[in-house]
């Protein structure tokens, strides 16, 4: 296994659909890093394609639908440059994906034992007797009281927490070194969900792996976290630590979704809204900054004309120089929503 | 006198099995739960899936069949459906729903969706209700050419908030919204909980707000009723709920709400899992034998708890130790 920390190397991603004869990019110059022994969390709203990227780094674009470009470097192989039965080998194997809706991502017709030793089936030469004790033990790893009895059932016997517990025994089934989960806890409750991410927490550190963890909520960001990047329209707009994007946020964008949030302290006030909308695909702009529209009493002069990525401070990264002089217009006075 | 009042009320479906198919048992989505909804407040209604709660909200709005209990608007019991023509109760009661999609009608114009309560209640004419409309779209912030647009043409923060227009098109005294803003990102979910708010002050409507996330309902609601397997476990004000709950579900609940404080997570996170540790141990303290949760007691003129008198005083007991 390589030792090198930084196993996944996400270099100058595009990913474009096509919309009427024309592709769009759904995700642009998408620079990223994952270290092993870390949590990265990617959030952004619906629609900022943060789910794109998830599913581009898996290889489950149709390419004739798609254009992708840049390059993924996992262990030193470049993912976007393998065919079909190439991905195969990394897909299950050395990547996991763990998918939102645990009952759609199930087979409604196979038991949970055969659903978790497929992967086995095709990623190892398990005998079957081996096969069927892993699963037991994945079960049990993932914090399922009775693997035996688990085992023979199928997925409309479980509720949803348990389903959502198979999906990560199937993810974690080959031992990955990266596992993408999309949105895990969304369809739960609150105290299923804490129990979810306690599970991915300790697979985390047990497996040395890495995780992308994609959520639109930001509390769970908070807890689990290592690493966060925020997406706007396709961008990452801020990158950095838990620490640095929760308690010293720098973008626009991250500090209006910090603020629009319900908080203790301030429940008889009105919360704050981000005027306008996300851009649909179609009418992306491809130069300037995508969230100044956004932020329209922010004077034109404070942004780039074409964003980069700033360093603040070591491993902080912002787009755009309008930071500097962002402040919220309640916060100045002077200028009204 | 508060608006509403709840007594008692128990939602049971019938379970059918065997040969004669006859109703062998029965699953108590509700089971015996009261409170009150005072006028001009939001009233929060909070559990996990399957704790009954939207069957509440139905039942409030008059969509679900009650087994008994009752629900008491202007000194009448409006399950009743005699009573509800007589009141106007479906005039007075409106409902907003989570998924806003699905609940509005994709073959019709959003002139007519905000319209229809407007022709079953009021006899407008044309112009008149196309005034109305209208005010109705610039009260939650949409422009008048939303009126010839179908409901897929909107963004779902705009279509939740024509849901709440179409809501408060008849100048209702309560609205149940279920899950309003669940299915929305945090920066629209902001705007259509300020729009909620700022409806309320205009026009002094309650509120049942029905939600399962806690953070929300801290926003939203001055009194918040817990409810769990089909029975209320705890209510009181917003203060006695997030700062001094009581029942053990109720800590769990709050235990479990991911903080954004990064720098207290480790410790949130042991906080929350010595709550679970007590839920395990003491589980049979807080409900019956049949796992019940047992009838709500008066700890203060604002909150009860469901716990027997002696267990709930002791718990107070202790706390207050703690504190000391």
């Amino acid at each position: 296994m390589e030792t090198t920390s930084d196993f996944l190397n996400i270099k100058d991603v595009n990913t474009a659909f096509k919309i009427n004869g024309k592709y769009y990019d759904a995700i642009s110059h998408i620079n990223l890093k994952v270290h092993h022994d870390e949590i990265l969390a990617i959030v952004g709203e619906s629609g900022c394609g943060k789910s794109t990227l998830a599913t581009t780094i898996m290889g489950l674009h149709d390419p004739s639908e798609t254009k992708i470009s840049g390059e993924i470097e996992f262990e030193g192989t470049d993912l976007l440059k393998l065919d079909e039965a190439g991905y195969n080998k990394f897909r299950g194997a050395k990547i996991g994906m763990i998918f939102q809706d645990p009952l759609s991502a199930l087979n409604p017709l196979k038991r949970i034992e055969d659903q978790i030793s497929e992967v086995m089936t095709y990623h190892t030469n398990f005998t079957a007797e081996q096969k069927h004790k892993r699963v037991l033990e994945l079960l049990d790893e993932v914090g399922i009281v009775n693997p035996e009895r688990t085992a023979r059932q199928f997925p409309h016997q479980l509720s949803g927490g348990m389903r959502q517990r198979v999906i990560i025994a199937i993810a974690i089934a080959c031992k990955p070194d990266l596992i993408i989960a999309d949105e895990p806890t969304t369809a739960l409750d609150v105290t299923i969900q804490a129990q979810i991410l306690d599970v991915l927490r300790k697979i985390q550190q047990e497996n040395h792996a890495g995780i992308i963890l994609i959520t639109h909520d930001l509390g769970v960001v908070a807890e689990t976290a290592d690493r966060v990047a925020v997406m706007y329209a396709g961008q990452i707009v801020e990158e950095g630590t838990a620490d640095q994007i929760f308690n010293k946020p720098k973008h626009p964008y991250t500090r209006s979704l910090l603020r629009s949030m319900p908080q203790r302290d301030n429940e008889n006030d009105d919360l704050y809204v981000i005027q306008g909308n996300v851009p649909s695909l179609q009418k992306m702009p491809t130069t300037g900054d995508r969230f100044a529209p956004r932020i329209p009493w922010i004077d034109a002069s404070a942004h780039e004309a074409n964003p980069s990525m700033h360093e603040v401070e070591p491993g902080h990264e912002v787009r755009c120089t309008c930071y500097k002089s962002f402040t919220f217009p309640d916060q100045t006075g002077s200028v009204k929503v | 006198m508060s608006l509403v009042e709840i007594k008692n009320l128990k939602v049971h479906y019938p379970i059918r099995s065997g040969f004669w198919n006859r109703v062998t048992d029965s699953v108590k989505a509700v089971d015996g739960i009261s409170f009150n909804i005072e006028a001009g407040e939001t009233y929060g209604l909070v559990g996990e899936s399957g704790s009954g709660k939207s069957t509440t909200g139905k039942s409030v709005v008059g969509l679900e069949k009650v087994t008994s209990g009752s629900i008491m608007y202007q000194g009448k019991d409006i399950t009743q459906k005699r009573n509800r023509k007589e009141l106007d109760y479906n005039h007075d009661v409106q409902m907003i729903f989570q998924d806003s999609l699905s609940s509005l009608n994709p073959r019709k114009r959003i002139e007519d969706i905000i319209a229809e309560p407007l022709r079953n209640f009021e006899h407008l004419s044309k112009d008149e209700e196309k005034l109305r409309v209208l005010q109705l779209l610039d009260i939650v912030g949409l422009d008048a050419d939303a009126l010839y647009k179908y409901p897929h043409q909107f963004s779902g923060g705009q279509r939740q908030r024509i849901g709440v227009a179409r809501a408060v098109a008849t100048n209702p005294k309560l609205i149940i919204a279920d899950e309003p803003v669940s299915a929305l990102d945090l920066s629209v979910q902001a705007q259509v909980l300020n729009f909620m708010k700022k409806i309320q002050r205009e026009f002094g409507i309650s509120y049942l707000f029905i939600s399962h996330d806690l953070g929300v309902v801290r926003h939203m609601c001055n009194n918040i009723a817990i409810m769990n397997r089909g029975r209320l476990v705890e209510i009181g004000t917003r203060d006695d709920i997030y700062n001094h709950p009581i029942h053990i579900y109720t800590k769990r609940l709050l235990a479990a709400i991911p903080e954004t404080n990064v720098n207290d997570r480790l410790q949130h996170r042991k906080d929350r899992l010595a709550v679970e540790e007590i839920y395990r141990e003491q589980q049979d303290k807080y409900y019956d034998k049949d796992g019940k949760a047992f009838p709500l007691v008066p700890v203060s003129p604002t909150h009860s708890v469901a716990l027997p008198q002696d267990v709930a005083n002791e718990i107070i007991k202790q706390e207050g130790e703690v504190k000391a």
